[in-house]
């Protein structure tokens, strides 16, 4: 009687957990699967049943001199963001990943906190510190700035990485008579790899995703993708915005399959 | 004799070859170091210091500035201080700082501006009686609260805009006192944001272990296409997934159509600016975090103790709140903590979805220097806002330790 008690009892609640995660998923997914088919309404509402199937909201965008604008600044910032802090945040890692590396209990907080700091603080602040170097409207402030923001994810996925990997493979190396550039370069840096692009994707997902440094410190001339979303919303919300979500969402999942293919890449890799 | 200073000499060298490795291991890190000291650390740094600074009462009149420290601030001031202010007056005109001024008083008394400018305007040349002068010209001049706010406007650094964050002020008699009921706004707003934080945390908690729970204990096939189905929001981005809800939500969009064709309301129901849209908004956006924080620390729980208290004879409720639920901590700690953490500094999310009586404290410092321009009340709920973080962050990385953070 009581082990028949026991097993309803646990089949109800697996069935319920079942029943929330379900409900949960929906929430989850929920606004990204409405909002991708109305991005293809011919009609310019918001709502259900959709009146044509139509790419003219694509057409807006791909034609909008704005749009273009945008995108081309999301990749440019993102892309020099990147490039730059993947190369200072594997570097920082690399001594990090030491053990005789001293105040880490105290240096590893610092290098995490641009990730944990309220992003207006630090946005507000980079006025103060810009305006009187000519950085306020300029490229290169929002490249500098947003290569602050990404450099915690290649810290973290580098550091990671490093710690996982077996010393004696740069022991062997330097034990045969290869020099610490060589060892680095044969063998430190093809095992790292995966964390290291691991790291510059969170970087450029970081930098690609930023409206709000931009919105303190960029000009017009500077406005990325995120950016000229918000202006959409505030001042006249239309369905061309649906679409630049739609592709947005295609590049989020491209950057998930990305970073899948790393960490299959990674587990193959023997170590 | 010898061997000692031998063994001496070997450690001397052991301890100059750890040294020497940890400069070298210390030397890596530091260009990313020296970076953020200049785009992370100083602009923070010089934002919280803007939080005491008063400098445009000494910069533009700093002889009355040194003539109003040595008043005890009683009652009216003697004739020395409005001589020199009705000296000083013109020459921060001509110098083109009595504009900048004008706008730091109007902080602290909104007529100020018109008083001042009115002043520079009429001023006479010469007078034997500035006090009576100035009174005569524009009677505010014979009220002690003008002569205090200038009082306070003479003290650098000040504590009055980290005061003012806390809704209050230095009053006349020189206690500290608090706004009155109707210009108190900082304290609540403060009070709104942890609210609102620990709402969404609370939530993502209550939705995310479930599913952290499904993903630690399906096989591995289905257990990987529902990570992909918690994973693709996550990387979508924050502003997509606020505009989404920013569309399903409005009166005539699609979660009110919906609802009204299935009969469950007979009127669409209010769920975009206003609480309810900032809520659902960044509980979507801040679920992610906590469902993977719990799932790491699940999944390297061994079921073996599940099946033993079970196989012991314990209730599987009971099972679960002694023997499961206290191994998930960790995970449920890190994630509520991440949570809380991020969701005090929202800024986007809230100012989409959110009324007029839901902003977060990160929007009012952004209206302080957008529209006020006041940077010394921007800096002090700054200091505020980060020291909250900081607390939280120490915390964190004490329980949890920020290298353990994963993503992904």
């Amino acid at each position: 009687m009581a082990t028949h008690n026991v097993t309803t009892t646990e089949k109800l609640a697996a069935r319920g957990t079942r029943w929330v995660a379900t409900l949960v998923v929906v929430f989850l997914m929920a606004p990204i699967l409405v909002i991708v088919p109305l991005s293809f309404n011919s009609g310019s509402y918001f709502s259900y049943p959709l009146e044509g199937f139509s790419l003219r909201w694509y057409e807006a965008v791909f034609t909008a001199p704005d749009w273009r604008h945008a995108f081309a600044n999301s990749l440019i910032i993102g892309t020099a963001s990147t490039l730059l802090a993947t190369a200072l945040g594997t570097l920082a890692a690399l001594g990090l990943a030491r053990s005789e590396f001293p105040f880490r209990s105290v240096v590893m907080p610092l290098l995490i906190s641009p990730m944990i700091i309220p992003i207006v603080v630090v946005a507000v602040g980079l006025y103060l510190v810009f305006a009187p170097l000519g950085l306020i409207d300029n490229y290169l402030g929002v490249i500098l700035a947003h290569t602050a923001l990404g450099t915690p994810f290649v810290v973290i996925t580098v550091t990671a990485t490093l710690l996982s990997f077996d010393r004696s493979l740069t022991r062997a190396a330097a034990s045969l008579g290869a020099n610490p550039w060589t060892v680095f370069r044969r063998i430190t840096l093809p095992l790292i790899t995966p964390g290291v692009a691991t790291g510059a994707i969170f970087a450029f997902a970081t930098s690609f995703d930023e409206v709000i440094v931009i919105l303190f410190i960029g000009g017009t001339d500077q406005r990325t993708v995120p950016r000229q979303m918000w202006t959409g919303i505030r001042d006249r919300i239309d369905p061309s915005i649906l679409a630049v979500a739609t592709l947005l969402i295609l590049f989020a999942i491209a950057l998930f399959l990305t970073l899948n293919r790393l960490r299959a890449g990674a587990e193959r890799t023997p170590s | 004799m010898t061997v000692a200073t031998d063994r001496d000499d070997r450690a001397g060298a052991f301890r100059r070859a750890r040294r020497r490795d940890a400069r070298r291991a210390f030397a890596l890190a530091l260009p990313l170091l020296a970076f953020l000291l200049v785009t992370f650390i100083a602009p923070i740094a010089l934002l919280l210091t803007r939080g005491v600074q008063n400098p445009e009462l000494g910069q533009a009149m700093p002889g009355l500035a040194a003539a109003l420290k040595s008043w005890d601030g009683t009652g009216l001031p003697d004739e020395r201080i409005a001589a020199a202010l009705a000296a000083e007056l013109p020459k921060a005109q001509a110098e083109g700082t009595l504009g900048t001024l004008a706008r730091r008083l109007n902080f602290d008394l909104p007529e100020f501006r018109s008083l001042l400018l009115k002043t520079a305007r009429r001023l006479p040349a010469t007078s034997d009686n500035w006090m009576a002068a100035l009174a005569a010209m524009d009677e505010r001049w014979s009220k002690p609260e003008v002569w205090h706010v200038l009082r306070r406007a003479a003290i650098d650094p000040t504590p009055d805009y980290l005061l003012a964050g806390l809704d209050a002020k230095v009053g006349p008699e020189g206690g500290v006192v608090s706004a009155p009921a109707g210009e108190a706004v900082y304290v609540d707003a403060f009070a709104r944001t942890f609210w609102i934080s620990a709402v969404v945390t609370l939530l993502c908690l209550l939705l995310g272990y479930p599913v952290a729970w499904l993903l630690a204990n399906l096989p591995p096939k289905p257990a990987g296409r529902l990570m992909i189905l918690v994973i693709v929001p996550f990387w979508t981005s924050l502003l997509v997934r606020t505009t989404a809800w920013y569309v399903l939500l409005q009166p005539g969009g699609v979660v009110n159509s919906l609802l009204l064709s299935l009969g469950i309301v007979s009127e669409p129901l209010a769920l975009v600016f206003n609480r309810t849209g900032v809520l659902i908004g960044m509980t979507h956006i801040l679920l992610p975090f906590m469902i993977l924080a719990i799932y790491s620390v699940m999944k390297g729980i061994s079921p073996v103790y599940m099946r033993a208290a079970l196989s012991l004879g314990a209730h599987p409720a009971v099972a679960f709140l002694r023997i499961y639920l206290p191994q998930t901590l960790p995970g449920v700690g890190a994630g509520c903590f991440l949570v809380f953490v991020l969701a005090i500094g929202y800024y986007i999310t809230p100012a989409l979805l959110g009324g007029a009586g839901d902003e977060m404290i990160s929007q009012l410092i952004a209206i302080q220097t957008n529209q006020q321009l006041n940077w010394g009340l921007a800096g002090a709920l700054s200091a505020y806002l980060v020291l909250f973080t900081l607390v939280f962050y120490f915390i964190f990385n004490r329980l949890v330790g920020v290298d353990r953070l994963r993503f992904g």
